[in-house]
């Protein structure tokens, strides 16, 4: 049974084109169902076609894709970090306490990054330091932080934000084009860059494949999953800025299950959830798919809890469709 | 064997629950009370039974993050059909929502057997799939006490030999879970295959199959822990035991269960859920505000999982240094 080994990870002899003609078609596929969708929802509702709307829209996916950015490094090289909806409590609610004192603006953004930082390195050097698996680490350090979040805060809530900081979250750049998409974009290249242009980045698909090949090939292993996890927590620090900017309040439970819709974005994206392979560009059409599907659902006044049912169905529809069909073909 | 005991992981986990009993005795005697003891085994036996199936998934290197929403899916469809059918014995409600969660996990299983997809995925698509599923057929309505048939919600509080009938559920679920794993062939080949996937096929294990099996019956406790969770807090609604799977992966790691699979035992997983239900009984009682409640569940998770990571280091010489462990 060849199935049964597939929980270890491997390398193809050389690659083939026909491998390369697969993972092509991942990020073509995503293309046509969010084209899919496209269609289907400007047939189902008249006011999906309209710029403002569409604007609005972009709300839905652009803080959970800033960090399923940093979340599918994070997933290429082999780890996860299921804590990221907690960091957003935990920085919320630091950004909250600042704002009590009068911090202003550029002091309490600097406070959420910062919050994201120090939890981001606090995983990471769990996870790296202590040789433990991030699965476990990062669902005690997600009751950890959001708990220290329901310690300060109780059943309570911050407000009082300076009026300046609601810029970053709902703040307009030019026409319909939001401050969010402008960060979104430029995350996107950034990221883009960064995974499929440099050093770093093939050290993270190097890590993703064969830690230990990795590891005597020079790359310094633990210091570059330290490197993601730091990197995740500070784009986690950025989302908490963003929503807690654009909802003008902190209660502890912001953003519950967030870190399910991030990795769900992620591996419809086409990331492998083992480790090892994916691209930045998959990640943006997944984006896209998942905030069509949720705005045109919204649209037709679905209930939100509904809507998961498609997500869910989407996530596992997505990658269970190609495997069927190669199944059927080898029949 | 009393040694090897001693020495055990489980010994210091079972040290470190008594030491916590005792602690919470200094601020409040009445903590220690056989009586006070029994609510608290019986508050935290829907965590035992939920732990218990987790084990085995955990064992054989997968993981389920559904096992909440499954809960909740199989208690909404208890209550539905308790108010739908007044009549109906409880029994037949009971055999319907445990077959029901095997049903469920066992989607879960033949998606990660026949489809190959990690279960991770697997259980976190399901995972919203099922929360959304008991909104469709309650139409986001709750079922409320006076609903619900005096038999359906008198069976988990009938009291049988001075213990509560859901107390006797965990642990008639312990003790068939310590016999299924120290003495049948499927019990075993859950850790051959946790242990050494490759090694379980070349002794004729089926790999996916034994996984598939852990789901399933994974799922079947999820169903039978509804029917509980739902008739002893008597309500159910979209909700309930929401984010609950993570309290019982914590149960797992506390118990020192690996979560890169192979290691477990039905004690550990006991000691764990009870180490978490101590700590969320003992919490008002030593007057903490219950808002500390998860961040010291997440503090034991870690430290919990620091102490399990040393005790598991191999001995002897490493000749070749892996570079990071999968998770």
């Amino acid at each position: 049974m060849s199935d049964a080994t597939q929980t270890g990870r491997s390398l193809p002899d050389r690659l083939t084109t026909r491998a390369q003609r697969i993972f092509r078609s991942w990020e073509a596929l995503l293309i046509v169902v969010a084209i899919a969708i496209f269609i289907a929802n400007a047939i189902a509702s008249p006011y999906f076609l309209n710029a403002w709307n569409l604007s609005d829209a972009t709300f839905n996916f652009t803080e959970k894709a800033m960090i399923a950015f940093a979340m599918a490094l994070l997933i290429i090289a082999g780890e996860i970090d299921l804590s990221v909806a907690a960091i957003i409590a935990l920085a919320s609610t630091a950004m909250g306490y600042a704002a009590q004192f009068g911090v202003d603006t550029p002091g309490l953004m600097l406070i959420g990054l910062g919050t994201g930082v120090l939890c981001g390195a606090f995983n990471g050097a769990l996870v790296t330091k202590l040789a433990l698996p991030s699965i476990v680490v990062t669902i005690g350090t997600m009751s950890l932080f959001r708990g220290i979040s329901f310690i300060v805060l109780g059943d309570g809530a911050y407000r009082g934000y300076p009026e300046s900081f609601a810029w970053v979250g709902q703040g307009y750049i030019w026409w319909v084009f939001t401050v969010e998409m402008l960060i979104f974009a430029l995350l996107a290249v950034v990221f883009g860059v960064l995974l499929h242009r440099t050093n770093f980045g093939r050290a993270v698909y190097a890590i993703g494949n064969n830690p230990t090949a990795a590891l005597f090939s020079g790359i310094r292993v633990p210091r570059v999953k330290f490197i993601l996890f730091v990197l995740t927590g500070l784009m986690s620090g950025l989302a908490a800025v963003c929503l807690t900017s654009r909802l003008g309040s902190t209660r502890p439970s912001i953003g519950v299950g967030l870190e399910l819709e991030v990795v769900t974005m992620v591996v419809l994206g086409g990331i492998n959830i083992l480790g090892g392979s994916g691209t930045i560009p998959g990640g943006v059409i997944a984006a896209f798919v998942m905030g069509l599907v949720t705005f045109g659902l919204g649209l037709l006044n679905v209930p939100g809890i509904v809507m998961s049912i498609f997500i869910g169905a989407l996530l596992i529809g997505v990658i269970a469709l190609p495997r069927l069909f190669a199944m059927v073909r080898r029949r | 064997m009393l040694r090897r005991f001693a020495l055990s992981r489980e010994a210091a986990l079972l040290a470190a629950l008594i030491a916590l009993c005792l602690l919470i005795a200094t601020r409040f005697s009445g903590f220690i009370t056989p009586a006070n003891l029994g609510r608290v085994f019986n508050d935290s036996a829907p965590l035992i039974i939920l732990t218990l199936g987790q084990m085995i998934v955990i064992v054989t290197r997968c993981i389920d993050l559904s096992v909440a929403a499954n809960l909740a899916l199989c208690g909404m469809v208890a209550a539905l059909l308790n108010v739908a059918f007044p009549g109906l014995p409880v029994i037949v409600i009971i055999t319907a929502v445990v077959l029901l969660g095997g049903l469920l996990g066992a989607f879960n299983g033949i998606l990660i057997w026949k489809v190959g997809i990690p279960p991770i995925v697997v259980t976190l698509g399901t995972l919203t799939i099922y929360r959304g599923i008991i909104f469709l057929i309650s139409d986001g309505a709750w079922v409320n006490s006076h609903e619900m048939s005096a038999p359906f919600k008198a069976l988990p509080r009938a009291v049988f030999l001075g213990l509560p009938v859901l107390s006797w559920c965990a642990i008639v679920c312990v003790a068939g879970f310590a016999l299924m794993i120290a003495r049948t062939p499927l019990g075993r080949s859950f850790f051959a295959v946790g242990g050494n996937p490759h090694a379980a096929v070349y002794t004729g294990i089926n790999v996916g199959r034994t996984q598939f099996m852990a789901f399933t019956i994974a799922g079947a406790l999820s169903g039978l822990t509804g029917y509980l969770w739902v008739s002893r807090y008597a309500v159910a609604y979209v909700d309930i035991a929401g984010g609950f799977e993570l309290d019982v992966i914590a149960a797992c790691v506390i118990g020192g269960i690996s979560i890169a699979g192979g290691i477990g035992s039905v004690f550990g997983a006991v000691l764990g859920a009870l180490f978490l239900g101590v700590i969320k009984n003992a919490l008002p009682v030593v007057d903490i505000s219950p808002f500390w409640q998860m961040a010291i569940s997440g503090a034991a998770i870690i430290v919990a999982v620091i102490l399990n990571s040393r005790s598991n280091r191999p001995k002897g010489r490493l000749i070749l240094r892996t570079a990071g462990r999968k998770t």
